[in-house]
């Protein structure tokens, strides 16, 4: 083992590590502290003298009591809850089938019908509305749940197709061969051993899925008005800055409270998210 | 219980790689056969096929009396290990050999009687619960053999199962493996690239290359009448000494020239290599066919030469040197005392000396 300077491995490591984890959580701490400052402090400036911008004397939930009782907020959660449960099955269904034929199956035109799955993916979501806008108004499924249920597979089952392609490829043949010299038949070894083996791969697309579909704002501005169906993301911004006025500290609660869910998902699930995306099994 | 039968058994690859070439094989029921043959030969395309995994271009595969051709692997009724053992990662032992009876229904009684046989047989009784991760590569290897054995199939397909174990443990499973064989009584084809797996293991071996058969026959007969120089090189360790010679008439009879070296052609070689006079054949000798000369051998055999290095094995020694033009291994007594640099007098054994073709590689 080489054994390095001690000031080395601070200017090295510690310094770097510790200037990156600032950057990126100081976000999230500024969002936590103005959701418990009272309106005095949110709006006091700062060259007053007893202004506190980084942390706050009197925390408080008033912001967060008056989110969940002024707001549609407990509704807007739950919308979004369905809305990114439901998208994800259905595209982590498609996906698996999907990227398991990619992956394995040979038959002519394959290699530009996974590219082709691919550029779809890149196409923007700001261009795509525009079509989807007229296809949803034509089949009247503005303003329900099912217009978002339904647009979001057409980002999500790409994602996930890829990423379990990837996955699917990195199973050894053998095992399918060796499960349909077993007696299985080849979809019965792909849902009885390559699908529980691929289990990582699965849920690092389903996380990823649930995250892009709670997060996505365009699609559920454009084609959900009423303000009970909203989803948190544009909820929130729409309701609670009105006019030019921005209520701060219910954003702030309405940003944290939505974020939960997430952070909840994804560190329960971060062992098998690594593995997911890093691939490979052992036989 | 059946013998497999291959007929004229052809693949051509979609990019038009022609990899296995008019294969006949006739594998009799209970019979131990193994492919051999350096990577790309068509081995285990051959087995893939046979086992279904691998489409046929053309030709005919039967088992027992079926032509089995278009039968998916499932309806074969055979059983095969692969070399990565290709167990399920997420099935405990018990689960990964239960999963063929499962598939085919079997009444769990029965799945639970046979695992358990297997499993004392192989003696993995108390690894049931593990998973294939919690394994070492010996104990993967038993459980990938069990899982095949469960399910008392009339064929047996090994694809290289032992190369990813290390030489010891490689070695111990090939006397289990064969053991196993004799006591199941079931027809099995097994691929490798070791020769002394393969004569070791096999009632019969089948010596492949660039697709073609060069010559089955058992692992004696491979090793004491090599069909053709790649056989001949190919079985055998250290291997066969080869070198292009000239065929001369001397006094009546023949003599196989070199340069620095001249043998006389053994009575038994006369007749055919008289057909090659002033032509030019490849002398192949194998390292043991080679002793250090004495005065009783006949002056005809034998031919001088100088040591390069000297491998002293405890059991045997080896001897590198040059002889016309090519160089050679002599694997001696080990009582005998030579030293790198030493000349030396060297005595062939007429008996076990062969010639091959020049052009087409036959042994004549």
């Amino acid at each position: 083992m080489v054994i390095e300077r001690k000031w080395k491995k601070w200017l090295m490591f510690y310094i770097p590590m510790a200037v990156f984890i600032v950057f990126t959580l100081f976000p999230f701490y500024w969002m936590a502290v103005t959701a418990m400052r009272p309106d005095g402090e949110l709006y006091r400036t700062f060259r007053q003298a007893n202004a506190t911008p980084f942390w706050t004397l009197e925390p408080t939930l008033e912001h967060f009591k008056g989110l969940l009782q002024t707001t549609a907020f407990p509704q807007w959660l739950w919308n979004t809850m369905l809305i990114a449960v439901v998208s994800t099955i259905i595209s982590l269904i498609c996906g698996m089938f999907a990227g398991y034929a990619l992956a394995r199956l040979k038959f002519r035109g394959s290699e530009f019908l996974g590219t082709i799955i691919f550029i779809t993916y890149l196409v923007p979501q700001t261009l795509l509305f525009i079509p989807l806008a007229d296809i949803i108004r034509n089949m009247q499924l503005g303003n329900t749940p099912w217009a978002l249920m339904l647009t979001y597979p057409t980002f999500l089952i790409p994602f996930c197709t890829w990423l379990l392609m990837g996955y699917f490829k990195t199973i050894p043949r053998e095992l399918e061969e060796c499960a349909r010299i077993d007696g299985a038949t080849r979809f019965g070894a792909m849902i009885r051993i390559i699908f529980p083996v691929a289990i990582p791969g699965i849920l690092s697309a389903g996380i990823f899925a649930f995250t892009l579909s709670w997060n996505e704002f365009i699609y559920a501005l454009i084609f959900m008005s009423s303000a009970e169906l909203k989803t948190v993301p544009v909820g929130v911004v729409s309701e609670l800055i009105r006019g030019d006025i921005f209520f701060w500290g219910q954003l702030m609660a309405g940003a944290l409270l939505g974020s939960i869910p997430v952070a909840l998902v994804y560190s329960f699930f971060v062992e098998y998210y690594v593995t997911g995306l890093t691939g490979s099994v052992k036989g | 219980m059946a013998n497999v039968t291959i007929r004229d058994l052809n693949k051509n690859y979609d990019n038009g790689f022609h990899a296995v070439k008019d294969v006949n094989l006739e594998i009799r029921d209970k019979e131990f056969v193994v492919l051999v043959g350096p990577s790309g030969c068509g081995k285990t395309t051959t087995l893939r096929m046979v086992a279904g995994l691998e489409e046929i271009t053309s030709g005919q595969i039967l088992i027992g009396e079926n032509v089995v051709n278009d039968l998916p692997p499932m309806d074969r009724n055979i059983a095969m290990v692969f070399q990565n053992y290709a167990l399920y990662p997420h099935k405990s032992v018990y689960q990964n050999m239960a999963f063929g009876l499962q598939m085919r229904k079997y009444p769990q009684q029965e799945i639970e009687k046979r695992v358990r046989e297997a499993a004392d047989i192989l003696g993995i009784g108390p690894l049931l619960d593990r998973k294939p991760r919690q394994l070492s590569g010996g104990q993967r290897q038993r459980v990938a053999v069990g899982r095949a054995i469960v399910r008392h199939p009339e064929v047996f397909l090994f694809d290289e199962p032992l190369s990813n174990l290390d030489a010891q443990l490689r070695v111990q499973m090939r006397v289990e493996l064969k053991r196993l064989h004799e006591r199941l009584e079931t027809t099995a084809i097994y691929v490798t690239h070791d020769q002394v797996e393969a004569m070791t293991l096999g009632d019969r071996v089948v010596v492949m290359k660039d697709g073609w058969v060069q010559q089955v026959g058992e692992p004696l007969e491979l090793y004491g009448k090599p069909a053709n120089r790649f056989v001949a090189g190919f079985i055998g360790s250290p291997s066969m000494n080869f070198v292009d010679v000239t065929i001369n008439e001397l006094g009546g009879s023949l003599c196989a020239e070199a340069q620095m070296l001249r043998l006389s052609v053994p009575p038994q070689h006369q007749d055919r290599a008289r057909a090659h006079l002033g032509g030019r054949l490849t002398l192949g000798v194998r390292p043991e066919a080679l002793r250090l000369a004495s005065g009783a051998d006949p002056a005809g055999y034998c031919f001088d030469t100088a040591v390069d290095v000297v491998e002293p094995l405890g059991n045997e020694i080896l001897l590198n040197f040059r002889a016309g033009g090519a160089p050679m291994v002599a694997r001696v007594d080990p009582a005998v005392r030579v030293r790198a640099h030493e000349n030396i007098r060297l005595a062939v054994d007429p008996a076990r000396v062969h010639f091959f073709d020049e052009k087409s590689a036959d042994a004549i």
